[in-house]
């Protein structure tokens, strides 16, 4: 028996509190942060391991692993949150492979000054968002930099998924015949973004579409639908997938404009700022290049899916040694659907 | 959206160019220039050229404001934010353009320069009053629609008192530009450039109306249609010019008469008289140096002028001697007629001012076009 009182750890104020250097030290304060914040919102069994690394049980197969760093000002915006879409971006990831997500794992670099409360806002998200698409947090970090040296937090994940037997999507299975799909409306990440920036000035009833899509993806893969190659289109929107496609598959696109789903609102924000929708971030939707024969079939299947109720049938894939995305106008015309170049700046006249 | 898709119904634009053929004489051809960028950009974006008869031509012209400014006037941008050390308020098109040694507004800001988009002059105002420690500097660039804003910031500054906002005033003038081009040699002379009128610009003319441009129409007998920059403006304007040639006639007509009256917007006039002042000369990109083409600060408000309040130079710094901009402008050559075109000069590497923002000639034809070369060879 010996008479040491068992120290007396007072509780992270999770209300007033803030992050300083000593959470991000490694000893006493980084493992309250972790115990207090962290894993009580991730919880689960192989969490719970608390060593260095997460033993998981080793499927037989092949699998599929991705990671994506997010970095995103305003960390919260109508629809979401740095924490949902740090969930959501990844599981796209491996998704977009035919995959099914298993697990995730999430790296932290937090800014010296951050509020606690945001930050468990964050994480609870994370969290709800990881149980939503029933793929566990199973290991994580978290670092402290000085105040200035960050933006508040930055989050990356990986994802680690399973990919079923004659499952074999990729950039380069675009042949020509094909049928280019999409899974809703262009846009409404990134205007939602764009609208929340303190100078714009003006309010928006625009909702980012952050959501997980592997559902959908299986959906999509056991309509037993031929697809050739799934992509998220994420940062430079539905023209840079598109071209990337075109480039790896060394295909040409032709798109019509008047079959591309964009909201109303959406696409008067980007008429105000000078923006192309084409361009703009999506974090809910998914590109489908799929056999000719099947885009109907391929169509429905998506439409059935509560996430897909406004999917489309865009365009086809042709030959072109130029590997050219092309658009017909709804005015009748013809133009090129290039690469971005640079960041997506508005225009002034 | 309402008051937008009714500017871009592919029915309405399918009798229109039905239109435009049958007005189209055949065995003559005709060449018109859309001066503004605007109008470029619209043409590009919805594929008007498609719609149009092979002998209708465009000719695209200098009204896209990022694409004329010179590369002096970026240097001095940069140097205010990197030597003097100001908060440089710039609108957005203008952070990509390559300046001297390398450098261009955003490659500034990684090099810590405090850099800052707006999307209006009042928003640097706003700075300003809000960082009383910071030297805020405003820089101003754009054709008419930009300079009464403009205008308007620097009477607030004066009126509040602000000592620490000026503006770096780059604003220039449409109708000098339009006499650049019609002077020069290969349009009036020798007519290497066929040039049988004007898609007058549309934001610029709600400000000045369309009475400046009669002189085009009076001493040079020029054509002259006034458009909104909706395509269905633009092949409205397409098919009244065509019109204007058929009879022999030059006036000065105005499709967009929803927006612009002759007179213009008379109190923004005012405004922008009482605080800016011709500058004798002004060096464009791609036209060179054109005489009363731009404003300066008027000695009143001179408080405001950056030039002056901070020790700037302006140097002028040329392009590549291979640019074909100045000709391209001008209508003598066509973009893929340039060797800079699409092999060192693209949009991401742009070596001139045509390729500097969608709206520049090039940069359209590049980005929206350039499928028309590969089925040409």
């Amino acid at each position: 028996m010996t008479d040491v009182k068992r120290g007396y750890v007072r509780p992270l104020d999770i209300k007033q509190g803030r992050v300083d250097m000593s959470h991000g030290s490694g000893g006493r304060m980084t493992a309250q942060l972790i115990a207090e914040l962290f894993a009580v919102a991730f919880a689960n069994d192989y969490l719970g391991q608390g060593d260095d690394g997460a033993v998981l049980p080793a499927a037989a197969g092949r699998l599929v692993m991705s990671t994506d760093c997010h970095v995103v000002s305003p960390l919260f915006f109508p629809g979401g949150d740095i924490g949902c879409l740090a969930v959501h971006g990844t599981i796209n990831d491996v998704a977009m492979m035919g995959a099914t997500p298993l697990y995730l794992t999430a790296g932290f670099i937090l800014e010296e000054g951050f509020p606690f409360a945001d930050l468990k806002r964050i994480v609870d998200s994370m969290a709800r968002a990881a149980k939503e698409a029933g793929v566990p947090v199973v290991a994580g970090d978290t670092k402290v930099v000085e105040r200035g040296h960050g933006d508040g937090v930055f989050i990356t994940t990986t994802a680690l998924g399973f990919l079923p037997e004659g499952v074999s999507l990729s950039g380069s299975r675009a042949r020509p015949g094909d049928r280019i799909l999409v899974s809703g409306t262009l846009g409404d990440h990134g205007m939602a973004i764009m609208a929340q920036r303190e100078s714009l000035g003006f309010s928006s009833p625009i909702v980012s579409d952050t959501a997980a899509l592997h559902g959908m993806v299986a959906a999509l893969l056991a309509s037993g639908a031929d697809v050739h190659v799934l992509r998220d289109p994420t940062r430079g929107g539905l023209a840079t997938t598109l071209n990337e496609i075109a480039e790896q598959s060394g295909v040409g696109m032709m798109i019509q404009e008047p079959a591309l789903p964009i909201n109303r609102e959406v696409a008067a924000a980007c008429e105000l700022l000078g923006l192309d929708p084409l361009y703009v971030a999506n974090e809910g939707k998914l590109v489908a290049v799929v056999a000719g024969e099947d885009a109907e079939l391929a169509l429905a299947a998506l439409l059935a899916h509560p996430l897909g109720g406004r999917a489309a049938i865009v365009g086809t894939v042709h030959e072109d040694s130029h590997h050219f995305v092309q658009m017909t106008t709804g005015f009748g015309g013809r133009r090129i659907v290039d690469w971005l170049s640079g960041e997506q700046l508005p225009r002034i006249c | 959206m309402k008051y937008v898709d009714e500017f871009r119904d592919g029915g309405l634009a399918k009798g229109l160019a039905a239109a435009v053929s049958h007005a189209a004489v055949r065995g003559r051809d005709y060449s018109f220039m859309e001066f503004c960028g605007g109008h470029t950009h619209a043409i590009f974006r919805y594929g008007v050229a498609d719609l149009l008869p092979a002998n209708v031509h465009m000719i695209h012209g200098p009204g896209c404001p990022v694409c004329v400014l010179p590369i002096g006037r970026i240097d001095m941008a940069i140097e205010l934010a990197l030597e003097h050390g100001v908060t440089l308020c710039t609108y957005g098109d203008t952070l990509r353009i390559p300046a001297s040694n390398g450098l261009s507004l955003l490659k500034a800001k990684s090099q810590g320069g405090d850099i800052r988009i707006v999307y209006s002059c009042a928003d640097a105002l706003a700075l300003a009053q809000q960082h009383p420690e910071r030297q805020v500097v405003f820089f101003a660039i754009g054709f008419e629609t930009t300079t009464p804003p403009t205008a308007v910031v620097i009477r607030q500054a004066h009126d509040l008192g602000l000592e620490n906002f000026s503006v770096l005033c780059c604003h220039v003038l449409t109708p000098a530009a339009i006499v650049h081009i019609l002077e020069s040699p290969e349009v009036r002379d020798d007519g290497t450039v066929a040039l049988d009128g004007f898609i007058g610009p549309a934001h610029v003319s709600t400000v000045i109306g369309s009475r400046p441009y009669e002189f085009v129409a009076v001493k040079y007998r020029k054509p002259v249609v006034i458009a909104g920059f909706e395509p269905l403006d633009v092949m409205q304007a397409i098919l009244m010019l065509v019109k204007q040639v058929n009879e022999g006639r030059a006036e000065v007509e105005n499709e967009f008469s929803r927006a612009v009256t002759r007179e213009g917007n008379v109190k923004a006039q005012r405004l922008v008289a009482e605080v800016f002042e011709l500058r004798r000369e002004f060096e464009w990109r791609g036209l060179g140096i054109v005489a009363d083409s731009a404003l300066s600060i008027r000695e009143n408000f001179s408080r405001f002028d950056a030039e002056k309040r901070f020790p700037l130079s302006y140097r002028q710094v040329a392009d590549n001697r291979a640019c074909e901009c100045g000709a391209i402008l001008r209508g003598v050559k066509r973009p893929w007629q340039c060797k800079l075109f699409g092999t060192v000069c693209t949009p991401e590497n742009p070596m001139g001012s045509c390729m500097v923002s969608s709206e520049g000639a090039c940069a359209a034809h590049y980005s929206y076009g350039r499928y028309k070369e590969s089925e040409r060879v």
